[in-house]
């Protein structure tokens, strides 16, 4: 009786999940002039100028945003752990801020600063690097925390450093590669993000990957369609692989929500 | 035994217990007298908390049967076993106060709160721990939240308390001072109990009985004291207390090692060479200046020494005796090694 | 004076993080609450007082119905689902593929989960052709997607899996003892749910719910991509503020808006915070 509710369960909410991912491939690679099958959707992924940018500009800013977050964050939190405890909670509340403070407040207070980061750096899409590093900030913490709270960092780095180890060589050479599990976590989840991200981009006037997908979608649906599906499933592949790699190092201590990258 | 004997007598017969084509249980007969408190003593993966978690109706046996106070409860649900169960750790329930949860058991039957909170309140007597009543369990220690577990368990007046290994999880000092206070309790209840634990010291202390278990298999159960003097197998006497283990010679019954002839243990090897296993506080040495062995090193353990001497072969034995009188002894000195009388048990090499 | 000198030797390291946490988040919501009360440097309360008229008070009206619909909703749905994928054997392919798809679902998905539904009960969605072909009924007809109906459906497509992520761990830390407690002191399954499991998980649920709740009230990007024209919730709002300069009377009114969606979003997580610190003392 109970496998059988169970099964009943897990098929309902398997239609209602998977449906619509299966609507959006029908969608997708259906001719709508001759009937049957095409792939020019999928193709226009690549063959279609506008699209095709704004897809390299989303990789780009990506890899930026994911090198800016290691950069900035792991020393510091490296540094707060080892020689500042005092600013842990500080650094914490700062980090865990960005999800209250929700995208569309944080794109309506930029005006101002983006006039000075464009002056400053020009008009490409990657200055977008900057607000994604602090839009990551929440889940990034949260993995990198999770991972250096489960290695001894003051022994590891004090043997490092008795041995004649400057502070880059300890943090590159000793650390990192004991938190790598946290850093590969914190690396993937924020690609994702930034990835999927359109609240910040669109109304700041840029052209990433969601972007083009919401403007061609007013003319072209099968291509905007197909592309949105192509992010869908990349988030998906890219979070399994993540699962599997970090099997088993789910920290029971930093439970609960990674919400908040509002949709 | 001068004891209140209230208890009702537990009968476990032959039970075995598969999983998949592992036998956590091989067979297991077990009888437990009213009032007694006997002790399930064995490494993890003996079958020890399996027994009795299919006498708490936890776990399903796939054969034999568990009779309590003479009737077969093997298809009795859990729930309705009338059993005092104390776990390992955190199975206080968080939410409730120290006092409901002591309730808690008597809410399922279905008493009138005034009478719930009196036998409450006195069970956390029972167990020294009244000035915690509005508690909950994250302010309690370890040991103070067993103590909440066993109140817990016995305020339903089970007709059998099991307790699953409750001191396993709490430091040294308090393990110690802890299982007295359980025995304590128990001996005023007078309920019937099973005890589980890996620590051969603590069953030898609180235990009536001890059923000593390896792979499924009960090995001997017995008074600790015969436990120890008199193990069964090699397991049981390697298992409980320390041992040498030294070469010997059987016949007729008897063995001979040391220079000295005593008898041989039932379950010993039945004649020629094995190994004698003799408890270090039987170990002799005599200061003996053309003694054949030699003292290799010394320990003091407070009110007991460790001395360790080599022999003329080569290996080492190990004498238990008091530290004043191990004062007597230093690294290098020549002594000669005896055994006290009584039996030994001889294994095969 | 080497105490004080040795702090600051040891914050300095913390500069470049706080620098661009500064910049990048501190200085934008602080321009938004100053910003809702200074119009060309003149205090004035115009901008808020706006905020209770007509159209933002419909907006704000919709966006609590929408968010509190979708936050009951999904933690109802996503707490039977994430009970299903706790029951089930914990290292399955099955169970990370499940909980892989709910995160990208839950956080990621924004603008393509707009297309999934356009692409399953648009105008010439997969199911509202087979319902024609079948039926002759036209689902997809009045446009209900864009409105307040169609995003409460799709917003609890992602609402659902938020629930999972976010409950699994209340679930995973009911320990087997407190079951196997309750039941040998004589509770039946229907007690130990009624006196142990359900309170315990109470402050979990609720606090998940809240979640849900600030989540979709501060959602943007599937509203964005579905409803292309209008302004039916606060989100929207903003948007339109954004885009010309004066919306209702008011301008830079998007500052205002921005702060109304603060103070909620905040408030709710407030309790969302308090709530999670008492469960996690349980079930942790």
């Amino acid at each position: 009786m109970r496998g059988a509710v169970r099964a009943g369960l897990w098929v309902m909410f398997g239609l209602f999940f998977l449906f619509p991912l299966y609507a959006m491939a029908d969608f997708s690679t259906r001719n709508l002039i001759a009937g049957g099958r095409t792939g020019q959707a999928w193709s226009n992924l690549v063959t279609d100028d506008a699209l095709y940018q704004s897809i390299v500009v989303s990789l780009l800013l990506a890899v930026f945003t994911v090198v800016a977050m290691l950069v900035l964050l792991v020393p510091t939190m490296i540094w707060v752990r080892l020689r500042a405890p005092w600013a842990k909670g500080l650094i914490e509340f700062l980090c865990l801020l960005p999800l209250t403070i929700p995208a569309l407040v944080i794109v309506v207070g930029l005006r101002n600063v983006y006039l000075w980061v464009t002056y400053l750096l020009g008009e490409s899409a990657l200055t977008l690097t900057f607000v994604y590093v602090v839009v990551v900030l929440p889940f990034a913490y949260r993995a990198i925390d999770a991972a250096l709270s489960s290695i001894d960092l003051q022994t590891l780095s004090e043997a490092a450093r008795s041995l004649g180890a400057g502070w880059t060589t300890t943090i590159a050479r000793v650390v990192v590669p004991n938190i790598w599990s946290g850093i590969l976590s914190a690396a993937f989840i924020s690609i994702a993000v930034v990835l999927g991200e359109y609240t910040i981009a669109s109304l700041s006037g840029y052209e990433t990957l969601q972007v083009q997908i919401v403007l061609i979608g007013k003319s072209d649906g099968p291509t905007s369609v197909a592309a949105s599906l192509a992010t869908l499933l990349f988030g998906f592949v890219l979070l399994l692989i993540l699962s599997l790699v970090t099997r088993g190092q789910r920290s029971r201590r930093s439970r609960g929500i990674e919400p908040g990258v509002t949709p | 035994m001068s004891r209140n004997a209230s208890g009702v007598a537990v009968e476990l017969s032959d039970l075995t217990r598969l999983y998949g084509s592992t036998k956590a249980l091989d067979g297991l007969t077990l009888h437990i007298e009213p009032g007694e408190l006997v002790a399930l003593l064995g490494p993890s993966g003996c079958g020890k908390t399996t027994a009795l978690r299919i006498l708490a109706g936890l776990d399903e046996a796939t054969s034999g049967t568990v009779s309590v106070g003479g009737v077969d409860v093997s298809g009795v649900p859990a729930s309705k076993r009338d059993m005092g169960m104390v776990f390992q750790a955190y199975s206080l329930f968080p939410h409730l106060t120290v006092l409901d949860n002591v309730a808690f058991g008597l809410k399922m039957r279905g008493k009138a709160k005034q009478d719930r909170t009196s036998r409450a309140a006195d069970m956390l007597d029972l167990v020294g721990l009244t000035a915690h009543t509005h508690k909950y369990a994250s302010e309690l220690s370890g040991g103070q939240q067993q103590r909440v577990a066993l109140a817990r368990a016995l305020a339903i007046q089970p007709r059998v308390l099991l307790l699953d290994e409750p001191l396993s999880a709490l430091d040294a000092k308090v393990r110690t001072q802890l299982r007295d206070e359980i025995r304590r309790v128990q001996l005023e209840v007078g309920t019937t109990t099973l005890f589980v634990t890996h620590d051969q010291e603590e069953a030898l202390a609180v235990a009536d009985r001890v059923g000593v278990m390896s792979q499924g298999r009960l090995e001997q159960l017995a008074a600790p004291a015969e436990l120890y003097a008199n193990p069964a197998t090699p397991f049981v006497a390697d298992f409980v207390g320390l041992n040498n283990k030294v070469p010997a010679q059987v016949s007729g019954g008897r063995a001979v090692l040391l220079g000295v002839s005593v008898p041989a243990l039932a379950g010993s090897v039945s004649s020629g060479a094995g190994l004698a296993m003799v408890r270090p506080e039987s170990v002799t040495l005599t200061a003996d200046r053309a003694g054949t062995s030699s003292v290799s090193s010394a320990s003091f353990l407070g009110a007991i020494s460790r001395v360790t001497v080599a022999m003329p072969d080569g290996s080492l034995i190990n004498a238990q005796m008091a530290s004043s009188v191990a004062r007597a002894f230093a690294p290098g000195d020549p002594v000669t090694v005896g055994i006290e009388p009584g039996g030994v048990l001889v294994v095969a090499t | 004076m080497a105490g004080v000198g040795r702090r600051v030797r040891e914050t300095l390291p913390l500069l470049p993080f706080f620098t661009v946490v500064l910049i990048f988040l501190i200085v934008p919501t602080v321009t938004v609450i100053v910003s809702s009360v200074y119009a060309d440097g003149v205090f004035s309360l115009d901008r808020i007082a706006a905020l209770f008229t007509g159209t933002a008070l419909t907006a704000l009206a919709n966006s609590v119905l929408l968010s509190g619909a979708t936050a009951v909703l999904g933690a109802l749905l996503g707490a039977v689902m994430a009970w299903l994928i706790v029951s089930s054997p914990p290292a399955s392919m099955v169970r990370r593929a499940v909980l892989s798809l709910c995160s990208v679902l839950a956080q990621f998905g924004g603008v393509a989960l707009a297309f999934a539904f356009l692409a399953t009960v648009g105008l010439n969605g997969v199911l509202t052709l087979w319902v024609q072909q079948a039926f002759g009924w036209n689902i997809a007809g009045s446009g209900w997607l864009y409105s307040l109906s169609g995003l409460i459906l799709v917003y609890t497509y992602f609402q659902i899996p938020l629930m999972v992520i976010v409950f699994i761990p209340a679930l995973e830390g009911l320990r087997d003892q407190w079951r196997e407690a309750a039941v040998s002191l004589g509770a039946s399954t229907w007690a130990y749910w009624r006196e142990v499991a359900i309170p315990l998980l109470t402050p979990a649920f609720l606090g998940s719910a809240l979640l849900l709740f600030a989540n979709a009230f501060a959602a943007y990007a599937t509203a964005a991509a579905l409803v292309s024209q209008g302004s039916p919730i606060l989100p929207l709002l903003i948007r339109a503020s954004l885009v010309s300069e004066v919306v209702l009377g008011q301008a830079g009114f998007a500052y205002a808006l921005a702060l109304e969606m603060i103070v909620v979003v905040a408030v709710v997580m407030l309790a969302y915070n308090l709530l999670v610190r008492r469960s996690a003392r349980w079930l942790s």
